[in-house]
């Protein structure tokens, strides 16, 4: 897959293919699902552990969960303040499915599936629409005046009022994009070190020495890749706080 | 009261109460120029799309190929731009804030 014919072929770890035979093909099951499902079972056991255990001193696996939970827990209510606190399950369940997404995709052979823009486009429309929905039911048509900024004067409302609403409607695009253009462009930089290593790995004699430098670059671009998990989980996770507090307090 | 603008901010001092920072140390911190410009490119270009599609869309609808597309495509610009404004000004905005 990385080398074919001596070409770097950086994209194709990005394709779908079903999987599990004929029940992925009758229903286009992929491997990117696959992972969702992972990392959703693997979200509900570490949660489960933790509540289950319940110790007074936590061991690793119950420490785990109790950091992921206050982690969160405590960002919901510093960025929303108390009346945030209902919508705690809900950041922390995009916290996680975007967290595991990431980092499922650093182990060898897994699917990123937050390396595809539909899935990402499709979190942040729900975030999105959330947001939305919460901003609605809790100021009625008030919502509305968050378009037009109190104060101005009224004749530049033809324009104020649609760049609002365009950039209130970016919120979605500049999200997902984030996102997704930082798992793409970080697992198209080690595939494409990768194949260097190979390429010049077989370069006789001095290959494995010059191959050794675009090793040492992938040795130090997998440390990033993990950084870039962890902050992209969180950066999502703390726009979708800062954007329940917009809907909350409307200003 | 907290403000959307002051992102980067609050960003900062909750990465740094959560103890986040100590491993971005070493190596190139999410507040280095090329983050920053990476945010702000990603705001303007989103405000953009959104913007043509709106256009586009529009015109589609109403038949008036290409002129709500142009008027569309300034407005995207400008709410690019003010996206890009609200990220790095924390100045809060001037708006009813009793609530």
């Amino acid at each position: 897959m990385a080398v074919e014919g001596k070409t770097i072929d950086a994209l194709s770890q990005f394709e779908l293919s079903p999987v599990g035979g004929v029940f992925g093909w009758a229903v286009s099951f992929s491997q990117s699902n696959l992972f969702m499902v992972i990392a959703v079972v693997l979200t509900f056991w570490l949660m489960k552990a933790t509540a289950d255990r319940g110790a007074m001193v936590p061991g690793r696996l119950q420490a785990l969960g109790e950091s992921a939970y206050e982690f969160v827990a405590g960002m919901v209510r510093d960025q929303v303040g108390d009346e945030g606190k209902k919508y705690f399950p809900f950041v922390f369940s995009i916290f996680m499915f975007v967290l595991f997404g990431n980092l499922l995709g650093m182990l060898p052979y897994a699917f990123t599936y937050t390396s595809h823009i539909m899935v990402t486009l499709t979190l942040a429309v729900v975030v999105w629409v959330a947001v939305t929905v919460i901003a609605l039911k809790r100021h009625g048509m008030h919502f509305f005046s968050y378009f037009f900024p109190e104060g101005a004067p009224v004749w530049l409302a033809p324009i104020i009022i649609p760049v609002e609403v365009i950039s209130y409607l970016s919120r979605m695009v500049s999200l997902s994009v984030r996102l997704f253009a930082n798992m793409v462009a970080g697992h198209v930089m080690l595939k494409v070190f990768a194949t260097f290593v190979v390429l010049l790995g077989g370069l006789g004699a001095i290959g494995p020495f010059v191959a050794a430098m675009p090793l040492a670059v992938n040795v130090a671009l997998v440390g990033f890749e993990f950084l870039v998990a962890f902050l992209q989980a969180y950066v999502f996770a703390i726009l979708t706080s800062i954007y329940l507090h917009d809907a909350v307090h409307l200003h | 009261m907290n403000e959307r603008d002051s992102f980067e901010e609050r960003l900062r001092q909750a990465r740094a109460r959560e103890g986040l920072d100590k491993p971005v140390k070493g190596g190139p911190a999410p507040q280095s120029p090329w983050g920053f410009g990476l945010r702000a490119g990603v705001e303007v270009v989103s405000a953009l799309v959104v913007g043509v599609g709106l256009g586009f869309a529009l015109d589609r609808w109403l038949g008036t190929w290409p002129w709500l597309f142009l008027v569309f495509f300034v407005l995207g610009s400008v709410a690019g731009v003010l996206n890009v404004y609200r990220l790095f000004n924390p100045r809060p905005r001037s708006r009813a804030r009793d609530e």
